[in-house]
């Protein structure tokens, strides 16, 4: 079943087409994950503003924003590395500023960079954090098998671990961070730098585990991933911007219209709508085109260019896709 | 404090030293090779001290004092000169430290039981060496003229002391200093060696993965210094097997005491670099900082080769911060002396509380935060 958006919203929703629709199994009291304006700074900077949230178990919860926006430093704070300047917030029921290492035992945390020992063989790095993690003895060899199978790499056991690609490296990752199968998970960009068809293998064990009825709590700046999540936030310079379901976040947070529009010299095109004071985003060879309403947008739109000699070739009102939300939002704050 | 949790660490930390082969060569073959190199270049005794002469002389008498200096032992006659201006240039170019110039009426006056003189000039720019070759030719020049003139001469002795070295029967400058380079030597490669390891999780990135797990400080550290406590172990039997197989110096005391309270030093000094390495977070500044706090005062402030109680009274107060202080008499005392437990109690109690004083801070100051 599809998810509930009710219109095309382009080729992201082939890739989520697979994927159930969860949230009629969540009940609102089983909450995973719950911060009340929580804050970090370092600083004179503030890395993360009174942000708060609360995420349901089960639930694969996306964290979108540009780079630097306060993503890791949320998620770091989640996984008691590091300490919130102000606010509160628990973790499974565990206090993140009074029982950080009670956290440590029950999350299973997957950092930005890649930070399993790549001077270890595969099998080495796992044996190495089941140790730590300390499963128990008559589980480990299951739990090895497991992880080698999930991450495709059973016939890699005994490579060194610099020598995977990136793809292999990131499930390697994850399974080394779940051997403890912890009940709530927090993945941070762990698709970034992986190639697209491993980029999506990894969605896919995401939802897996979200079934096995694991909290995900995954970041991502790719915005066409954003569809793969039950539900998400919008984080901007260390502030929430919008949140809810993806569909939501169309329909709510775009009070607006969005047009897109085919003509033959996009750039030419982008820069003669700039003067007439019309902003468009490039989108592939098309023009992303906000507006107040689609009818006096689209004859303002077609008055500009035909002036200038661009022929428009059609111009079609579309279901904002979230990087349109996203740069709209950015906008209005 | 979960025993599989230090076993996982300590595990995986020989399988990395195991594929490093810098970290290998550093571990075994490092303190092997500074024995060697400084067994052999440090050393006082001085032989061999280069010699000219300028005998003006040149009768029996003249020549049977060049054959007493040149068969002492100490002189290498490198050249006989014939005229006194060139004696400046042998010692000006460093080609000879000493120059011995016999006067023209050397024999006559010996002879004839006079004030003979010879004249002596020593390169003073090594204090050490001058000094001990001004001795060996005045101990020469001494018992000279009995010599020459057999036992009827004039000259006697008033005291006749008859001295007797103990410990280190014949002086040898190797058999004290060598013991006590095991100390210097050990605390710096220990230090060293684990100034690295928590710092390289940092540099890596792998420290992030890490304390993000339920693993304990105490692990964390327990887990890293056993593989290293196993190498400096490895590092101190070879060192002492080098010592007294190929350098000669004897060991008189108990092998096992040596290990066991080598074992305790050991301990604090793998437990400093360890501490070192958790607040310098970074591998470059880990190992300087391990190099500074270990050599300078393992080489300076441990009586080493400079003698404790010769320095001012506030160094000599600061010494007693030094551990390895406390095994350079561990060393020297069980290797020269065969001392038992019972006169090194306060050494092996003070570096026991070194040790765990240091291990303590280690655990205190690794803290599984990222800020």
């Amino acid at each position: 079943m599809k998810k509930q958006d009710g219109n095309n919203v382009g080729s992201v929703t082939h890739h989520a087409s697979r994927f159930t629709h969860r949230a009629s199994r969540i009940t609102g009291s089983d909450i995973a994950v719950k911060i009340e304006n929580m804050r970090r700074t370092f600083g004179a900077f503030v890395a993360v503003d009174n942000i708060s949230l609360e995420i349901k178990k089960g639930e694969i919860f996306g964290f979108l924003g540009p780079n630097g926006a306060g993503k890791s430093t949320t998620i770091r704070m989640l996984c008691g590395l590091l300490m919130p300047s102000g606010g509160s917030g628990t973790v499974g029921g565990l206090d993140i500023a009074k029982n950080p290492e009670g956290i440590k035992r029950i999350v299973g945390y997957m950092s930005q960079r890649f930070s399993l020992y790549d001077d270890l063989t595969v099998e080495e790095n796992i044996n190495f954090f089941s140790g730590v993690y300390n499963v128990p003895k008559e589980k480990k060899l299951e739990r090895k098998e497991w992880v080698l199978d999930m991450a495709g790499i059973a016939d890699r056991r005994g490579s060194l671990t610099r020598d995977l690609a990136g793809g292999f490296k990131q499930r390697l990752a994850l399974g080394c961070a779940i051997l403890h199968e912890p009940p709530i998970l927090f993945l941070d960009e762990p698709t970034s730098g992986v190639d697209p068809v491993s980029r999506r293998n990894f969605w896919h064990l995401i939802d897996d585990m979200s079934q096995a009825g694991r909290t995900v709590f995954v970041t991502t700046h790719y915005m066409d991933e954003a569809d793969y999540c039950d539900r998400l936030a919008l984080i901007y310079r260390g502030r929430i911007i919008a949140e809810g379901t993806p569909s939501e976040l169309r329909h709510e947070y775009m009070k607006r219209d969005v047009l897109e529009l085919e003509v033959d010299r996009v750039v030419e095109a982008m820069d003669v709508l700039s003067k007439s004071g019309i902003d468009a985003a490039i989108f592939g060879s098309t023009l992303h085109i906000t507006v107040e309403s689609e009818s006096t947008g689209r004859q303002q739109i077609t008055a500009a260019l035909e002036a200038s000699g661009i022929k428009v070739k059609g111009c079609e009102k579309i279901v904002p896709s979230l990087e349109d939300v996203f740069v709209t939002l950015i906008e209005v704050s | 404090m979960r025993l599989i949790r230090i076993k996982a660490v300590t595990k995986k930390e020989i399988i990395q030293i195991r594929r490093d082969p810098l970290s290998l060569a550093m571990a075994f073959l490092l303190p092997a090779l500074l024995i060697f190199i400084y067994g052999y270049a440090v050393t006082f005794d001085v032989d061999k001290i280069t010699t000219v002469i300028y005998d003006m002389d040149k009768s029996s008498v003249s020549r049977e004092l060049i054959d007493q200096v040149s068969q002492s032992g100490y002189f290498a006659i490198v050249a006989y000169l014939d005229q006194h201006e060139e004696i400046d240039a042998y010692l000006d170019k460093g080609n000879a430290q000493v120059a011995i110039a016999i006067p023209v009426d050397f024999s006559k006056r010996v002879r004839t039981g006079r004030d003979a003189r010879i004249e002596v000039i020593i390169d003073g720019s090594n204090s050490n060496t001058a000094t001990i070759a001004q001795g060996y030719i005045n101990a020469i020049a001494e018992t000279f003229p009995q010599r020459i003139l057999g036992s009827g001469s004039r000259i006697t002795p008033l005291i006749d002391s008859r001295n007797r070295v103990w410990y280190n029967t014949e002086l040898k400058s190797r058999n004290f200093i060598i013991p006590g380079l095991i100390a210097v030597i050990m605390a710096v490669i220990i230090a060293l060696l684990t100034s690295m390891t928590v710092a390289r999780e940092w540099d890596r990135g792998t420290m992030e993965q890490l304390i993000s797990t339920p693993v304990k400080p105490v692990e964390l550290v327990i887990g890293k210094l056993i593989p290293y406590f196993i190498i400096g172990f490895v590092d101190t039997v070879l060192s002492i097997l080098i010592s007294v197989n190929l350098f000669g110096v004897p060991l008189r005391g108990s092998f096992t005491l040596l290990l066991a309270l080598s074992s305790i030093f050991l301990f604090g000094g793998l437990s400093l670099g360890i501490l070192i390495s958790i607040v310098a977070r970074n591998q470059t500044v880990a190992s300087q900082m391990a190099m500074l706090s270990s050599l300078l005062p393992a080489f300076l402030l441990s009586g080493f080769l400079f003698s404790i109680s010769n320095m001012p009274g506030p160094l000599q107060i600061i010494t007693y911060l030094i551990p390895a202080r406390y095994f350079v008499t561990i060393l020297k005392g069980i290797f020269l002396k065969g001392i038992s437990i019972q006169f090194l109690l306060w050494e092996a109690v003070l570096l026991t509380i070194y040790g765990i004083a240091v291990f303590l801070l280690a655990v205190k100051k690794l803290r599984k935060r990222i800020d």
